[in-house]
């Protein structure tokens, strides 16, 4: 589904990324974890075409998208929940909801997206920044699922929030994953990941530097510490 | 019975009162389009003055040379800015997006110098006449004051088109895209919409207002190279008294300023030219990000 090779990111004249590389299957939800600061944000953002420089390759299903426009990558059908939610306080959250255009068909109908988020619809005149963070949150990643696109690229979809929207989330990524979509998920809360994940990618320096599959992760639990710095 | 109100004519009160609105029309045109400008390019648009100057000229030009009247050009001439503005986003304006809003403030500053001068090299500061079209002339005695029919429409023409333009931003899919793309331009591209094209749409349609508001002043003002200067520095006065957040704030400031300002020709009439400078003023100490703008 994705293929990141030799990936290398810039913001103005810092380098961020240092030859990143990693692969997605497709249906797969993948993680993305690292202490902070080590460039997983910058990850997804080179994906969208959002650096101000990147280099190397990026492939969608085969084809070279490092390079197109931002706007041209997201029409390949990648959806994007950014760290900060991204909810616009100038709409409401029926105008957030319906927000981005359909890329590819075969996205969930408006109706199906407010059955997975009930809530969603009890305030959909309400103005996006009035929800609570979970329920922005939930926004957030409600949007993107009328859209056709199949690979999610999700930064910290738990950040802050109380356990019990974590587990909420969690819930949702799994039914996601059950509807066939490709999850690239960045992480922090580890314990979160490990209950939805099907591997872990972890970076150090702007670089990919090990793998390891869920099922390993009891097994590598002391390197793994040590990467995270916990 | 308001035959005598505080002392006032009621023929001088409404009268100025209609100034006020009309004046107010203008204002309010102008000082929409500066806003969706800064809201979506981050420029302060002084170029904004001298575009409706062009509307304004357009409509001579394409009476004089092309036998064309009023109502063809109220569409052609704001079309015809409206390409001018995109002529000016693509080239100009996109190379400074990054940058300073200081150098939009300089660059646009200077277009509106340069295509001033140029008209003024063409037409000289003389002033053009330019009737009103036929069926607006002439008007209504309705006993307290004598309503030209041309000012009447001026002021319900500006009303539709600005309440139109507020739908459009606020009620409308391509509106909620404007809006997101005010907030989070890159959000909003990651969603796969082509966010430059809407702003060069934005710009485009923003000074095609100007150029609609040109069209409308021609019957009433000369039209003459340098009506948009004129203009363009009470406008920014509104724009900063308004705010720059708000669509509706900008109408509804530019109406009540029109209203002020005529409502001061009469009580104190030396007052008259500086009262909205001595309103922007006292905005700017009570309420510096203004009336309607957001902190
Ligand atoms: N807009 C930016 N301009 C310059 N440097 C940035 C910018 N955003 C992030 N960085 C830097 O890039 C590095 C990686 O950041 P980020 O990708 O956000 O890390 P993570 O998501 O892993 O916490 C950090 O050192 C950060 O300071
Ligand atoms: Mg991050």
């Amino acid at each position: 589904m994705l293929s990141v090779r030799d990936l290398t990111g810039y913001y103005g004249e810092s380098h961020i990324l240092h030859g990143v590389e990693f692969q997605i299957a497709e249906g797969e939800v993948v993680t993305l974890i690292g202490r902070n600061g080590v460039g997983k944000t910058t990850t997804l953002r080179a994906i969208l075409g959002l650096l101000d420089r990147q280099e190397g390759s990026i492939r969608l299903q085969g084809e070279e998208i490092l390079g197109l426009r931002t706007d041209r990558i997201a029409r390949k059908g990648i959806g994007y929940v950014p760290e900060d939610r991204g909810i616009f306080a100038s709409l409401t959250v029926e105008e957030n909801l319906l927000l981005p255009p359909v890329v590819k068909p075969g996205g969930l109908t408006t109706e199906e997206v407010y059955g997975l988020f009930p809530r969603l619809k009890e305030r959909r005149k309400s103005q996006g920044t009035k929800l609570s963070g979970g329920e922005q949150q939930m926004l957030s990643i409600a949007r993107i699922l009328r859209t056709g696109a199949r690979l999610l690229l999700m930064d910290e979809p738990t950040e802050g929030l109380a356990p019990v929207i974590v587990q909420q989330i969690g819930s949702i990524i799994a039914e996601l994953k059950r509807k066939g979509f490709t999850i690239l998920l960045v992480e922090q809360n580890f314990h979160f990941a490990s209950g939805v994940a099907d591997r872990h990618y972890v970076m150090e320096d702007g670089k990919v530097v090990d793998m390891i599959p869920n099922d390993r992760l009891e097994a590598e639990r002391e390197k793994l510490q040590q990467y995270l710095g916990v | 019975m308001i035959q005598d109100l505080l002392g006032i004519p009621p023929q001088a009160l409404f009268g100025q009162l209609l100034l006020g609105l009309i004046n107010g029309s203008f204002y309010a045109l102008l000082s929409l389009g500066l806003a969706v400008i800064f809201g979506m390019l981050h420029v302060i648009n002084f170029a904004h003055g001298a575009l409706y100057m062009v509307g304004a000229f357009v409509a001579w030009l394409l009476m004089i040379h092309l036998g064309i009247g009023y109502w063809p050009a109220l569409l052609i001439a704001p079309l015809v800015v409206a390409a001018f503005g995109v002529l000016i986003e693509r080239t100009m304006l996109v190379r400074i997006a990054k940058m300073d809003p200081l150098y939009g403030l300089l660059l646009t500053f200077g277009l509106a110098l340069v295509i001033e001068g140029v008209f003024r090299h063409f037409y000289g500061v003389s002033g053009q006449p330019y009737p009103p079209p036929p069926s607006l002339q002439g008007g209504t005695n309705l006993g307290f004051m004598f309503l030209p029919t041309y000012r009447a429409w001026v002021v319900v023409a500006s009303l539709v088109v600005c309440l139109g333009t507020w739908y459009a931003i606020e009620r409308t899919k391509l509106g909620s895209y404007l809006r997101a793309a005010t907030e989070k331009p890159q959000l909003v591209q990651a969603m796969g919409i082509n966010v430059p094209a809407l702003v060069t749409l934005t710009f485009a349609a923003a000074v095609a207002l100007a150029g609609f508001a040109g069209v409308l002043a021609a019957p009433m003002y000369q039209v003459n190279p340098l009506m948009g200067s004129n203009l363009i520095i009470v406008v920014f006065a509104v724009v900063v008294i308004g705010g720059m957040g708000s669509i509706l704030g900008a109408v509804i400031t530019g109406f009540g300023l029109g209203i002020v300002e005529g409502l001061t020709k009469v009580f104190y009439p030396e007052a008259a030219n500086i009262v909205i400078f001595v309103v922007m003023a006292i905005v700017l100490l009570v309420k510096p990000q203004g009336l309607f703008g957001k902190a």
